[in-house]
C-alpha cells in the first residue's frame, strides 16, 4: 500500500523536530479509476500552533488530517512524528506513537455508545497502559470537570447533548495528555451555540494549555480565528499563512 | 487484558436486549438438538431393546447346521452315499445338564433349559396349533422377559396345579379359555393331557402371543414322551452385542446349532442400519441448522459493531485485541447460551417424557427418550464453535480495515 522513498532518519528523535512533518505526501486511493486524494504536500506542524486546514469539499482536507493522524498510510512520501519516520514502524509502535502524541476528533462524536463518558476518557489511557485505574478514573474526572462536564460523567453517549458528547470526545482525544489534537470538523455536526463553545475549548487548549491544535473546517468564521491557515485544492496546498515561519 | 474483557463484558452487559436474543437463539438451537438426539436415540435404544428381548439372546436347539454324516462317509473320504435312510436319532440335547454346566463356567450371564414341543390345544369346540414350551420357573425369569409379560398369575402358578399351563393373551382369546379353564392338550404322538389355565402373558408379538403356551419342563417331557428330554437351551447374556461370539462358540463346542439374536433378526438388524444412517443425519443436520442459527446471530451483532471496532483502533488498540474482544463476547455468548441451551433440552426432554401414548392396539407408553451426557456435550460444542467461527471471521475482517475507511464512510 505503502511506498516511501528509502530516507532512514539517523538517531531517530530530535529535539528541535517539528511534532508533525509531512514530506511529500501522496494519498491515491485504488480502484478501476485510481482517486488522488492528497498530492505532494509538504507540511510541518511546531508546538503551541492553531491551525485551521479548510478547502472546498472533496479538496482532501480529512484525508490529509488522518495521513497526519497515522489512521492512513501515504502511498507516496512520509510523516514524520517528532523526528520519527512512521512507515516502517510496527502496528503497535504506531498504535504507540499516535496514543502519546495524538488526540482526535471527530464530526461525528464516535464515542463507543455501551459506555459511560467517563469510560470513554478512561479508554485511550488504558490502551496506552501504565496507569492505576485510579489514577486514569482521576485524570478522566478532571478532563471532564474542566469542560465542563462533571455532573454528566456517569451518563451514556445517548443521554448527552451534541455538544456534550463533543466535548467528551475533545476530553477523550486530551486523555493521555499529547502535544496534539487533531479534530475533522469538530463542529460540522453541532448547533452555533454549540460550535462557539466547542471551538473555544480548542482555542483555550492552545492558549491555556499549549497544546497544538489542527483543525479542518469548512467554517469560514472559525478559520479565521485560527493563527494559521492552510487552504487545500485538489489534494494540494494553495497558500499556508504560517508557511516561512 | 484487562481492557479487552472490560469491554466485551460491556458490551454483553449493556446491550442486555440483544444479547438475550442471542443467548436465547443459541440455548433454542442447543436445545432442540438435545431432545432430538435423546429422542432419535431414545428410539433406537427402544428398537433395539425390543429386538433384543423378544427372544433369548441365544438358542442352542437341538439341530444341527448340516446333516449328520453316514457313518461310511466318515470312514471313507471319497464314499457317496445315495438312497439311504438316515439313521434315527434320539431327539434332544445330548447331556444337556452337562452342556448348561459348561456353559454357566464361562457364559457371562445366565442360561436356562426349556423343552419345546408342538401340540394342538382343544377348548370348547375349538382347535388351535400351538408351540409348547416347557420351562423352569426358577430361571426363565433369569434369560427371558417372560416373567414381567405375566398379565395374569405368575411363572410360580405353573406349581399351583397339575398340568399347569400359561396361555398367550391371543391364543386364550381364541379358544375362549379364561384363567382356571381347564383344556385338552394333544400331541401328535397321541399325548393327551389335560390342563388348568394359571396365568396369562403378553409379549406385543403377535405371532407369540397366538401361538404359544408354556408349561413346566416335566409336563412338556410328558407330553413329548420323553423323560429327560431338553431340546433347547436358552442363555442371556450380560451384554447383548457380544451375543454373536459368544452363540459361535457354543455352537464350536458343542456341535448344536446356537442362534443369536443378531442371527434371528438378520433381516430386522439391515432396517436397523439404515435407521442408524437416518438418526445420525437427523440429529447431525438439526446441529448444523443450529450451528447456522448461532453464526448468525453472532456474525449480526459483530457486523453491527464495526463503527466500533474502527473507534477501538483509531484509539490505538490493536488488531489482535480488538479481535480479542468480539471473540471473548461469541465465546460469552455460546457459553451462556450453551447453560440455557441445556436447562431448556432437560425441560423439553421430561415433558416430553410426560406425554401418554395411548392406543387401543398397543398397552400405554410413553416416549422413549435418552439422557446422554454425550448429546448435551455435542450440542454445546457445536454451539460453541460456531460462535467462535462467527466471532472470529467478521472481527478479523473489521479489524484488519483502517479505520478510515470506515470513519470516511460514517461521515
Amino acid at each position: 500500500m505503502s511506498a516511501v522513498p528509502d530516507t532512514e532518519i539517523e538517531g531517530g528523535v530530535a529535539s528541535g523536530a517539528p511534532l508533525i512533518a509531512a514530506i511529500g505526501v501522496t494519498r491515491i486511493l485504488p480502484g478501476v479509476v485510481p482517486t488522488t486524494l492528497v498530492h505532494d504536500v509538504d507540511l510541518t506542524i511546531g508546538r503551541k500552533e492553531c491551525i485551521a486546514i479548510t478547502g472546498p469539499s472533496g479538496s482532501g482536507k480529512s484525508s490529509l488530517l488522518y495521513l497526519l493522524g497515522l489512521l492512513d498510510l501515504p502511498t507516496v512520501g512520509e510523516v514524520r512524528i517528532r523526528g520519527r519516520a512512521t512507515a516502517h514502524m510496527e502496528e503497535a509502535e504506531r498504535a504507540h506513537a499516535r496514543l502519546s502524541t495524538l488526540g482526535f476528533v471527530f464530526q461525528f462524536h464516535f464515542l463507543l455508545p455501551e459506555f459511560s463518558a467517563l469510560e470513554n476518557v478512561m479508554l485511550p489511557m488504558k490502551a496506552l497502559g501504565g496507569l492505576s485505574r485510579e489514577v486514569m478514573r482521576e485524570r478522566a474526572m478532571s478532563l471532564l470537570a474542566s469542560l465542563g462536564l462533571s455532573e454528566h460523567t456517569t451518563k451514556r453517549p445517548d443521554q448527552l447533548s451534541g455538544g456534550q458528547r463533543q466535548r467528551v470526545a475533545v476530553a477523550r482525544a486530551l486523555a493521555n495528555d499529547p502535544p496534539v489534537i487533531l479534530a475533522d470538523e469538530p463542529t460540522g455536526s453541532l448547533d452555533s451555540a454549540s460550535s462557539e463553545q466547542v471551538f473555544q475549548i480548542l482555542r483555550d487548549l492552545v492558549d491555556q494549555r499549549g497544546k497544538t491544535v489542527v483543525a479542518v473546517t469548512h467554517d469560514v468564521d472559525i478559520a479565521r480565528r485560527m493563527d494559521r491557515h492552510i487552504l487545500l485544492q485538489d489534494g494540494g496546498i494553495m497558500s499556508d499563512s504560517g508557511k516561512g515561519r | 487484558m484487562s481492557l479487552v474483557v472490560d469491554i466485551a463484558l460491556t458490551h454483553i452487559r449493556v446491550r442486555a436486549r440483544q444479547t438475550l436474543v442471542a443467548v436465547a437463539g443459541v440455548a433454542t438451537g442447543v436445545g432442540f438438538s438435545i431432545v432430538m438426539a435423546a429422542l432419535m436415540e431414545g428410539s433406537q435404544v427402544d428398537f433395539t431393546r425390543q429386538l433384543i428381548d423378544a427372544l433369548p439372546h441365544i438358542t442352542v436347539t437341538d439341530e444341527r447346521r448340516q446333516a449328520p454324516m453316514q457313518p461310511a462317509e466318515i470312514a471313507y473320504d471319497a464314499a457317496e452315499i445315495h438312497g439311504l435312510t438316515p439313521e434315527e436319532r434320539r431327539r434332544g440335547i445330548k447331556n444337556p445338564l452337562a452342556i448348561m454346566a459348561s456353559l454357566e463356567a464361562w457364559v457371562p450371564g445366565a442360561v436356562a433349559p426349556a423343552t419345546k414341543t408342538q401340540a394342538l390345544i382343544r377348548y370348547a369346540s375349538r382347535d388351535v396349533g400351538v408351540t409348547v414350551q416347557g420351562i423352569d420357573p426358577h430361571r426363565e425369569p433369569k434369560v427371558s422377559m417372560l416373567a414381567t409379560q405375566m398379565r395374569q398369575g405368575t411363572l410360580a402358578s405353573l406349581y399351583r396345579a397339575n398340568n399347569a399351563i400359561i396361555l398367550g393373551t391371543r391364543l386364550a382369546e381364541r379358544l375362549g379359555a379364561r384363567l382356571g379353564s381347564n383344556i385338552t392338550v394333544q400331541t401328535t404322538d397321541g399325548a393327551n393331557l389335560n390342563a388348568q389355565v394359571v396365568g396369562l402373558f403378553r409379549s406385543g408379538v403377535r405371532s407369540v402371543d397366538e401361538s404359544t403356551a408354556y408349561v413346566l419342563i416335566k409336563t412338556a417331557q410328558i407330553l413329548a414322551h420323553q423323560t429327560g428330554l431338553v431340546n433347547e437351551i436358552r442363555v442371556r447374556v450380560t451384554e447383548p452385542l457380544d451375543a454373536q461370539t459368544v452363540a459361535q462358540r457354543i455352537e464350536r463346542e458343542s456341535g448344536y446349532k446356537s442362534v443369536s439374536w443378531q442371527e434371528a433378526h438378520e433381516d430386522l438388524l439391515s432396517a436397523f442400519v439404515v435407521r442408524n444412517i437416518i438418526m445420525y443425519t437427523v440429529v447431525g443436520a438439526i446441529l448444523l441448522v443450529a450451528s447456522f442459527g448461532t453464526y448468525n446471530i453472532i456474525s449480526t451483532i459483530t457486523h453491527e459493531k464495526t463503527r466500533d471496532i474502527a473507534i477501538l483502533k483509531s484509539l490505538g488498540l490493536r488488531e489482535a485485541a480488538v479481535r480479542r474482544i468480539f471473540v471473548l463476547e461469541a465465546i460469552m455468548i455460546g457459553l451462556i447460551g450453551a447453560l440455557a441451551g441445556w436447562v431448556l433440552g432437560y425441560a423439553l426432554t421430561v415433558a416430553l417424557g410426560t406425554i401418554e401414548i395411548k392406543n387401543p392396539m398397543i398397552d400405554v407408553t410413553r416416549l422413549p427418550l435418552i439422557y446422554s451426557v454425550r448429546h448435551y456435550a455435542m450440542a454445546a460444542a457445536a454451539a460453541l464453535l460456531s460462535s467462535l467461527v462467527a466471532g472470529y471471521f467478521p472481527a478479523r475482517k473489521a479489524s484488519r480495515l483502517f479505520p478510515v475507511d470506515i470513519i470516511r464512510g460514517a461521515a
